[in-house]
């Protein structure tokens, strides 16, 4: 398995002093929370920076760790030497109030999980509640699928206990029904998904919260859909009947004459189909055609001559 | 890695529509109920009126109180500066949904 570099992850010098340490962890911490940031990969870096922390901000676990990985470098290949444990004793249990889901296999060799190795005190964590804890996963769906409702495979890992009482990564797929009419940011609980109950213990739920991938044609805001639609000058002008796509297939349209750019029209419950469908507001953007061609030009010219108007006016120009 | 397949599960939908019991939310967030309570008198989170065993939360309030929550944990920061932040994280989210279909519309 791969030597984690806890002062490098943090940015920090092996010296570092117990309240530096605690300055890098919060600083980072902010930057890469997965409820605050919206950076690519910002999960993982969180988790990594959690790990370090865990292990660093613990006397007794940094000594442990110093004791154990000096003269590794990050990412060499480590094994932990047999009874490397002995005389240090771990009185937060193997982890505190961090996310014990989230942390690697290294973390894992060295102070594995509360309860199980020996030298560990019993965690303060809910490790020995009988109900499973609640679990939560992601998922990214297609606009269509909220529309249709429909099933979506998904995969998920988390550890869990082996015949030899340590943990493993396991794999699970689950193919999860989408309820139609679901909306961004919506949560879908799945009763008894979570993690295993211990003994007796019923186990907890999946929480999976809903997020749409970017569409080509469709914005989304809550239950809100909005589609923009190029018109000709003369359509907007004029008016006109087209053909408009909406996620449930092309529907016709009348476009009122002396329409605006920027215009909005409202196809009323054609948004999403939650309970109280939403709208889908149709945005209009008037595209003036290049003029190349003789006739194109004489055609402008000819709108130049009939109009009596200075898009400038509010302009003072 | 081991697999295991499973059939097509359904599960609950947690929208507004969805009302949790006090202890319902409590099991939902994984929390005590004194601490569910700090959040409605923070504000956080509102039931519809009356005595706490009469409280009905939207489901929605599940996202509110995880989030409430893991900042707590994570960043060190008491009830009031997690109510803060969750709520102008929430109109960050507004903004940026806001933002983009604007761009889109240019």
């Amino acid at each position: 398995m791969e030597y984690k570099d806890y002062y490098q992850i943090l940015g920090l010098e092996r010296d570092a002093k117990q309240d530096e340490i605690k300055r890098a962890y919060r600083k980072l911490a902010r930057k890469y929370h997965p409820d605050v940031s919206k950076e690519e990969g910002a999960e993982d870096r969180f988790k990594e920076v959690s790990e370090a922390y865990e292990v660093l901000k613990d006397p007794e676990k940094r000594a442990a760790y110093d004791q154990v990985g000096s003269g590794y470098h990050a990412g060499e290949d480590f094994r932990p030497p047999p009874g490397w444990d002995q005389g240090f004793e771990f009185h937060g249990g193997g982890y505190t109030e961090a996310d014990p889901e989230a942390f690697s296999d290294f973390f894992e060799s060295l102070f594995g999980r509360a309860g199980f190795s020996h030298g560990f005190g019993a965690g303060q964590r809910q490790q020995f509640h009988a109900q499973g804890e609640n679990t939560h996963a992601k998922i990214a769906i297609d606009l269509e699928d909220s529309y249709r409702g429909g099933t979506r495979q998904i995969t998920l890992k988390h550890s869990e206990f082996g015949d030899d009482g340590r943990p493993r990564l396991r794999e699970r797929k689950l193919n999860v029904k989408i309820p139609r009419g679901v909306t961004e940011g919506q949560q879908i609980r799945l009763a008894g998904q979570g993690q295993p109950g211990i003994g007796e213990g019923k186990p907890g739920d999946l929480f999976l919260e809903i997020s749409f991938n970017p569409h080509s044609l469709y914005e989304v805001d809550g239950k809100t859909v909005y589609l923009n639609l190029p018109v000709s000058p003369w359509e907007a002008a004029l008016g006109a009947k087209v053909q408009v796509p909406t996620p449930e297939g092309s529907v016709n349209m009348t476009i009122p004459a002396n329409s605006k750019s920027g215009g909005k029209l409202r196809l009323r419950g054609r948004g999403i189909p939650a309970r109280e469908p939403g709208d889908l507001f149709v945005v209009l953007k008037v595209v003036a055609p290049p003029a190349h061609s003789e006739a194109e030009k004489a055609a402008y010219q000819a709108f130049s001559d009939a109009f009596e108007f200075n898009p400038r006016s509010d302009m003072g120009g | 890695m081991v697999q295991k397949k499973v059939t097509a599960l359904s599960g609950t939908l947690l929208d507004e529509q969805c009302l949790l019991t006090l202890s319902e939310l409590c099991r939902a967030c994984e929390l005590p109920a004194e601490e569910v309570m700090a959040l409605v008198e923070e504000g956080v989170i509102e039931p519809a009126s009356g005595k706490p065993t009469q409280w009905r939360f939207s489901a929605v309030s599940i996202r509110r109180v995880q989030r409430v929550r893991s900042l707590k944990r994570d960043l060190g920061v008491n009830m009031a500066g997690a109510a803060l932040a969750v709520e102008l994280l929430e109109e960050i989210e507004r903004l940026r949904a806001r933002l983009k279909r604007l761009e889109r519309e240019r």
